[in-house]
C-alpha cells in the first residue's frame, strides 16, 4: 500500500532524510521509533504533504500512485491521515463544522454524495462512541482551549471520522496519562481492519503493550537502521539508542 | 432642482464657498440665529482649512484627491421624490420587524416627515425637527461633533440640510429596531452631506441599524456626520453596515456621548466600498460607562478602508473594549487608527484594543497605529496589533484532512470574521451579516445584490476575492 524508496528529504537546506526505505502493507500495524530530532515527524509530515520540507530524491508510492504529484487534500482523500505531533488550533471554527467539511469534500473526490446533516450527525455518535469520547470536544472549536489529552484524542476521533487506508500516528502517546493512552489504543485496535494499516510513531514502549506492531523500525539520523519484530521495541526500551551508533557509522 | 449645481475639482473647495455664500440666504431662509452661526462658523473653518489632506496626522494613510479631483452635483433643494419605497427595494433581513426610515440621495424619504410612536419616539426627517423641535435641536446639534478643529464636520454643518432624527424619552425601550437605509440613486455624481441627530433619555434602550446602499453607480460623495446622546443608564446597539460601490467615496462620522452608567455597543461591517472612512468618536462623560466598539470589513481590488477611533474617558470607572477586524486582498489597503484617551480624573478606567489584519496578497497593504494617551493613574490599559496571513499551519492541518485549499481558507476567513460577527446581539441580523459575510468571501455577493436589500439593479458587478488565489 506504502512504498517509499531512498527517500531525501532538507529543509532550509539540511539534509534531514537521508535515504529512507519502508513498505507498509493492507493489515500491518508498522511502530517507528528513534531519539528526538531525528526526522519521524519529517517523515510523516512529508507523507501527509507539508510542503516546507523539499524532498530532494527518492518516491512514495500510495496504492501505486506517486503522492508527490498530489496536493494534501488529494493525499487525505486517496485515504492518508496523519495525526499530529502538535494538533493546531484553529479558533472559530467549530469541530462539528471542520469534520463535516472534512468528511463531505471527500466523499466528494470520491464521487459520494455529501451526507445530509442528520446522516452526518448520526455517523458522528457512532463513530464517537466507538472510540469512547465524550460530545464535549465536538461543540467547541477545533483544538481551542483543548488540553493536551483532549487534542490527541480529538485526532483519533477524527481518524474514526475519517475512516483512513493509512493512518500515520506521530507521538499521539506523548504526555498521556494512562487513560488516554488506552483511548488512543482502544482507538487504534478498534479501526484496524485487513485492508487498512497503521504508523505508529513513540517514543515509548508503553504504547506497544496496547498496540502490537507486526514490525518494529528504528529511524536514526535520518535512515532505518534497524527493524524487527516486537521484540525490538522491548530490546530498545531496555538498552536505549546509544548502541545502534555503532551500526550506523 | 433649478439650484442644483455643479461643482468640480481643482477647485471643489472654492466652488463649495463660492456656492455657499450665493446661497446663505436660501439655506439659513428658515433658521434660527443659532443655526444660522453655526452655518457661518463652519464655513468659516471649512475655508481656512480646507478638505483633509496626507500632511495632517490623522489623514497620514488616506488620500482624498482622487475623491476630490471629480465633479459632483450639489442638490440644495429636497427634490420632492414621490417614490413608494418598497419599488426600489424591500428589507431582507428575516424574522426581523424594523421601522424602516429612507434617506434618498440624503433626503428624507416618507409619506410622514414625523412619526411619534405609542411611547413617545419621535422619529423623522431632521430638517422638519428643526421645525418642531428647535429647542430639543439646538440643546445637541454640533454640540459633539465640533466644527472648531474639524473641517469635515465643518463641511458638513455649512451644508447640513437634512437626514434622520430620533429622540426617545425617558424610561422607553424602543420596541422595534430602526433602520436608516440611505440609498444612493442617481444619474449625476452627487456630493451628499446627510445630517442625524439621535436623542435617548434615561434609562432607554435603541437598537440602530444604519445602512448605506448604492443602487446607480456614480462618483458620489458622502460625507456624514451623526450624533448620538446616550443619556444616564441608557443602552444603544448600533450597527453600521456598508455595502458601497467601488466608486463611492463615504466619510463618516459618528460622535456618541455618553452619560453616567450608559452602554454602547458598535459595530461597523463593511462588506465593500470605494474609498471609505469611519470616524468613530466615543466620549464617556459620565461615570462608570461600557462602550464595546467592533469592526471587521473585507475588501480587494483597488478599495480603502480607514477606520479612526477616539475613545475619551472623562470619567471614573469606565469600561471601552475595541475590537477591529481586516480582511486584504489584491492591492487594497487598510487604516485603523484606536486613539484612546483617558482623562485626569478618569481613575479605574479599563481600556482594551485590539487590531486584527490579514493580508491575502503581499500588495494589500495595512497600517495600523494604536495611540494611548492616559492622564489618570489608576488605569488598566491594553493593545494589540497584528499584521499578518492566513496561518498556515491551520490551513495544512485542514488540508490534510481532505478539506480542498481554497475551502479551507475560506474557512479560515469566515472563522476569523465570526469573532466580531458573532458579537451581534440582534439574532436575525447577526444570521443575515453572517451569510453576508460568506457569500462575500466565496465571491458572490454584489452590491446589488440581496444584501440587507434587495434592490433591481440594472447593471450587476461581482465583487469576488479571487478563489483561485485564496
Ligand atoms: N520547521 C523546521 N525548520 C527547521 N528545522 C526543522 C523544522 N522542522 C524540523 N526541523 C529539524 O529537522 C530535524 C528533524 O525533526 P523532526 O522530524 O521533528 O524530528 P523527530 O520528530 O524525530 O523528533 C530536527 O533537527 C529539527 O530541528
Ligand atoms: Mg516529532
Amino acid at each position: 500500500m506504502l512504498s517509499i524508496k531512498n527517500l531525501q528529504v532538507s529543509i532550509k537546506g539540511k539534509s534531514i532524510l537521508k535515504g529512507l526505505n519502508l513498505e507498509v502493507n493492507e493489515g500491518e500495524v508498522h511502530a517507528i521509533m528513534g531519539p528526538n530530532g531525528t526526522g519521524k515527524s519529517t517523515l510523516a509530515s512529508v507523507i501527509a504533504g507539508r510542503d516546507i520540507y523539499e524532498v530532494t530524491g527518492g518516491e512514495i508510492l500510495f496504492k501505486g500512485k506517486d503522492i508527490f504529484a498530489l496536493a494534501p487534500e488529494e493525499r487525505a482523500s486517496e485515504g492518508i491521515f496523519l495525526g499530529f505531533q502538535y494538533p493546531v488550533e484553529i479558533p472559530g471554527v467549530s469541530m462539528t463544522n471542520f469534520m463535516k467539511t472534512a468528511v463531505n469534500e471527500q466523499r466528494k473526490y470520491r464521487g459520494l454524495d455529501p451526507l445530509t446533516s442528520t446522516q452526518f450527525l448520526a455517523f458522528m455518535e457512532e463513530q464517537k462512541k466507538l472510540v469512547e469520547i465524550t460530545s464535549m470536544l465536538t461543540n467547541r472549536s477545533v483544538n481551542e482551549g483543548f488540553s493536551g489529552g483532549e487534542k490527541k484524542k480529538n485526532e483519533i476521533f477524527q481518524m474514526a471520522m475519517l475512516e483512513p487506508k493509512l493512518a500515520i500516528l506521530d507521538e499521539t502517546d506523548s504526555g498521556l496519562d494512562i487513560d488516554a493512552l488506552k483511548v488512543v489504543a482502544n482507538g487504534v485496535n478498534k479501526l484496524k481492519r485487513p485492508d487498512n494499516a497503521f504508523i505508529v510513531i513513540t517514543h515509548y514502549q508503553r504504547l506497544l503493550d496496547f498496540i502490537v506492531p507486526d514490525f518494529v523500525h528504528v529511524l536514526f539520523e535520518g535512515k532505518i537502521v534497524k527493524s524487527g519484530g516486537k521484540e525490538l521495541a522491548l530490546e530498545l526500551e531496555e538498552k536505549g539508542y546509544e548502541w545502534l551508533k555503532k551500526d550506523v557509522n | 432642482m433649478k439650484n442644483d449645481i455643479i461643482i468640480s475639482e481643482i477647485s471643489l473647495k472654492e466652488k463649495l464657498i463660492h456656492h455657499f455664500e450665493e446661497n446663505i440666504t436660501t439655506l439659513t431662509a428658515d433658521e434660527t440665529p443659532l443655526f444660522k452661526e453655526i452655518r457661518l462658523k463652519a464655513m468659516d473653518t471649512f475655508m481656512k482649512k480646507g478638505f483633509p489632506h496626507t500632511k495632517l496626522e490623522d489623514w497620514r494613510s488616506t488620500n482624498l484627491s482622487k475623491s476630490i479631483n471629480k465633479e459632483y452635483t450639489l442638490q440644495l433643494g429636497n427634490p420632492e421624490v414621490k417614490l413608494d419605497v418598497s419599488t426600489i427595494f424591500k428589507c431582507d433581513i428575516h424574522h426581523l420587524d424594523t421601522f424602516l426610515v429612507t434617506l434618498y440621495n440624503g433626503w428624507f424619504l416618507g409619506n410622514e416627515d414625523i412619526t411619534i410612536l405609542k411611547d413617545g419616539t419621535i422619529i423623522g426627517s431632521f430638517s422638519k425637527a428643526c421645525v418642531l423641535y428647535p429647542d430639543l435641536v439646538e440643546a445637541h446639534f454640533s454640540k459633539y461633533a465640533s466644527i472648531e478643529n474639524n473641517s469635515i464636520n465643518a463641511l458638513n454643518a455649512a451644508f447640513a440640510l437634512d437626514g434622520v432624527f430620533i429622540y426617545v424619552p425617558d424610561n422607553v425601550t424602543v420596541s422595534k429596531t430602526i433602520q436608516i437605509v440611505n440609498i444612493i440613486n442617481t444619474e449625476d455624481n452627487l456630493f451628499i452631506q446627510p445630517r442625524n441627530l439621535v436623542i435617548l433619555g434615561k434609562n432607554s434602550k435603541l437598537q440602530l441599524v444604519h445602512c448605506d446602499h448604492s443602487i446607480e453607480h456614480k462618483y458620489t460623495f458622502i460625507n456624514s456626520v451623526t450624533e448620538i446622546v446616550i443619556g444616564e443608564g441608557s443602552t444603544v446597539d448600533h450597527y453600521k453596515l456598508q455595502n458601497k460601490d467601488n466608486d463611492s467615496t463615504q466619510i463618516t462620522s459618528t460622535y456618541f456621548n455618553q452619560a453616567a452608567n450608559s452602554t454602547l455597543t458598535s459595530n461597523v461591517i463593511t462588506l465593500n466600498g470605494g474609498l471609505i472612512r469611519n470616524n468613530l468618536y466615543v466620549k464617556m462623560e459620565g461615570k462608570g460607562c461600557t462602550a464595546n466598539m467592533n469592526g471587521v470589513f473585507l475588501i480587494d481590488k483597488d478599495q480603502h478602508v480607514d477606520n479612526f477611533l477616539l475613545v475619551e474617558h472623562c470619567n471614573t470607572d469606565s469600561v471601552s473594549h475595541q475590537l477591529y477586524k481586516g480582511i486584504l486582498d489584491d492591492q487594497s489597503m487598510g487604516v485603523f487608527t484606536g486613539h484612546i484617551l483617558v482623562k485626569k480624573d478618569a481613575q479605574r478606567t479599563n481600556a482594551f484594543q485590539n487590531n486584527k489584519n490579514i493580508l491575502l496578497t503581499d500588495k494589500a497593504t495595512m497600517h495600523t497605529q494604536p495611540h494611548l494617551e492616559i492622564y489618570a493613574d489608576d488605569v488598566k490599559c491594553s493593545h494589540g496589533a497584528t499584521v499578518g496571513q492566513l496561518d498556515q499551519e491551520a490551513l495544512f492541518y485542514m488540508r490534510s484532512r481532505g478539506i480542498r485549499e481554497n475551502t479551507s481558507r475560506m474557512l479560515l476567513m469566515y472563522a476569523f470574521a465570526a469573532e466580531v460577527i458573532n458579537k451581534i446581539q440582534i439574532v436575525p441580523l447577526r444570521k443575515q451579516i453572517d451569510e453576508l459575510v460568506y457569500r462575500r468571501l466565496k465571491g458572490e455577493l454584489s452590491d446589488c445584490d440581496q444584501c440587507i436589500l434587495d434592490c433591481n439593479a440594472n447593471r450587476q458587478i461581482s465583487f469576488d476575492i479571487d478563489l483561485s488565489r485564496l
